[in-house]
């Protein structure tokens, strides 16, 4: 009986279809991650700005981000927004616009987070030694913020990643909703649901674990300053 | 006699409004090593600081030989003339040693790699640090970081370097190392202006002796004669304390020793 379920994964375009799922999961979340990164770093210099008032809107857009859960906001774009403002949104762009207000809050977080660790001597002393302000962004801070902030980054990356299960339920077809959708189809096999999801799973784990075994390497490689 | 090296004229300077240097005054010459002392506050870091512009003075004027360096835009420039080392370890952790000692006269002076390279290694060599070049810092002990941070500041070839309190944050053992070198660059005509809480290696080092008080030079001398017989009571009192910490410190050091023989 096991094997049946296990054999329809391999039947017709099922393992295509769900790897054409895993694809649209994956460029959402990459999407997200390279708006999340540039905006970003946008976010944390305007964190760390003189004016009070944009440090101000930082802290509501973090602190949004951090208690509204995904799912509300999701919902709030694709199905609120698009009545009230008669805006159309597609799913796929409705995730991508929530994950990057989200991600973009986080990882702004995280680069303010990482310049400001920094030491104050270690800008004092690349200046004591007659370096220019340029010189010193580029060897001394920019290279220690990288190195602060990347682990955290990656992390920050793979979270996104599992997040974007999430958009099955504003109608995305992405990997975990072709599953189902193909449980649903052979619902007569009942051990194909275990096999489906177990397969999905292996899929999330084989991307994710790299990713976060990189991040552990980067982060003993470089922690201790 | 000859002009001075660095000249600084009644300098001001105030944090949200408390005066920290209240009219300091100094000339330092060629060859000359200054040491500076006094209290906890007093305003030593922050005359150190305002030479070389990490400060801005409120008033008053510092010439480095003939340029008004106070309130300079290119202050860069006048830093590559103008060393200083620090109490924390301020080495570049993302850096091997070697390229700590390279980054300043490759790329603010844009010296070639070979020349600056070989340099570096006799300097190293000379303070018993030469199978470090490759070592990341943060496999240094502190004696060994502060060493490499008087070379980096060295291999700048500065006309002046400023020092402040480069073993305050070190082990009791390894002060001897990081100071003999400091004596060394002393013995070979660097000119310094020296903040230490190490009198011993003050007396040793100075060719003149400012006690600092409260934003002033209160009182200023001769190492032998200040530290035999200062002139003002506060010097005096300033001298005292740390005699009573040292005794105190044998006092318990004689002690310890009697409870390891039990
Ligand atoms: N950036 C700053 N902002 C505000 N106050 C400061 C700043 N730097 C120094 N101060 C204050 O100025 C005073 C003098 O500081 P400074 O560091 O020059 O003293 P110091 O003589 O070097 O003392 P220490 O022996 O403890 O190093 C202190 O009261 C200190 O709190
Ligand atoms: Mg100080």
């Amino acid at each position: 009986m096991q094997d049946l379920g296990i054999s329809i994964l391999f039947k017709g375009v099922n393992f295509q279809r769900l790897l054409l799922g895993l694809w649209v999961t994956l460029r959402i979340a990459l999407i997200t991650i390279g708006i999340s990164t540039a905006l970003g770093l946008l976010f944390g210099l305007l964190m760390m700005s003189r004016s009070r008032a944009a440090r101000g809107f930082c802290r509501v857009w973090l602190e949004i981000v951090r208690f509204m859960p995904q799912l509300v906001l999701l919902y709030l774009v694709y199905f609120g927004f698009a009545r009230l403002f008669g805006w159309n949104l597609e799913g796929e762009t409705s995730a991508i616009l929530v994950f990057s207000f989200w991600g973009t809050a986080e990882m702004g977080d995280l680069f303010r987070g990482a310049l400001t660790s920094i030491p104050r001597h270690q800008r004092e002393s690349a200046a004591a030694l007659g370096l220019t302000k340029a010189q010193i962004n580029r060897y001394i801070l920019l290279p220690q913020t990288a190195r602060r902030l990347l682990p955290q980054a990656i992390n920050l990356s793979t979270r996104i990643i599992k997040t974007t299960a999430l958009v099955k339920m504003i109608n995305v077809t992405e990997v975990l909703k072709v599953g189902q959708q193909i449980i649903g189809q052979f619902y007569r096999e009942p051990s194909v649901a275990f096999w489906v999801y177990a397969t999905v799973f292996l899929m999330y784990f084989l991307i994710c674990w790299p990713i976060s075994l990189l991040a552990g390497r980067l982060e003993t490689r470089w922690s201790a300053g | 006699m000859m002009e001075p090296i660095l000249r600084v004229k009644d300098i001001h300077k105030a944090f949200d409004g408390s005066g920290v240097l209240k009219g300091v005054s100094l000339d330092i010459h060629e060859g000359e090593v200054v040491v500076i002392i006094g209290p906890s506050g007093c305003g030593k870091s922050t005359l150190l600081r305002c030479i070389n512009g990490l400060e801005r003075v409120d008033q008053g004027e510092i010439w480095l030989r003939d340029q008004l360096i106070s309130g300079l835009k290119d202050m860069h420039l006048v830093r590559q003339k103008i060393g200083m080392v620090f109490q924390s370890y301020d080495l570049f952790p993302h850096m091997k040693v070697m390229d700590n000692l390279l980054l300043g006269p490759m790329k603010a002076l844009r010296k070639p790699r070979e020349a600056v390279e070989a340099e570096a290694m006799e300097m190293l060599r000379r303070v018993g640090l030469a199978e470090k070049a490759q070592a990341l810092p943060r496999t240094l002990s502190g004696g060994q970081k502060q060493r490499v941070a008087l070379v980096r500041a060295m291999l700048m070839h500065p006309e002046l370097l400023l020092l402040d309190e480069i073993t305050a944050a070190l082990d009791p053992e390894m002060v001897s190392e990081v100071l003999n070198v400091v004596i060394d660059l002393a013995e070979q005509g660097m000119t310094m202006a020296i903040v230490t809480h190490e009198m011993r290696f003050a007396e040793a080092v100075a060719d003149r002796v400012l006690f600092m008080e409260q934003g002033v030079i209160a009182e200023e001398g001769a190492p032998a004669s200040f530290f035999r017989e200062p002139k003002t009571e506060r010097a005096r009192q300033f001298l005292q304390s740390f005699t009573y910490a040292s005794t105190r410190k044998k006092a318990q050091e004689t002690q310890a020793a009697d409870v390891g023989l039990a």
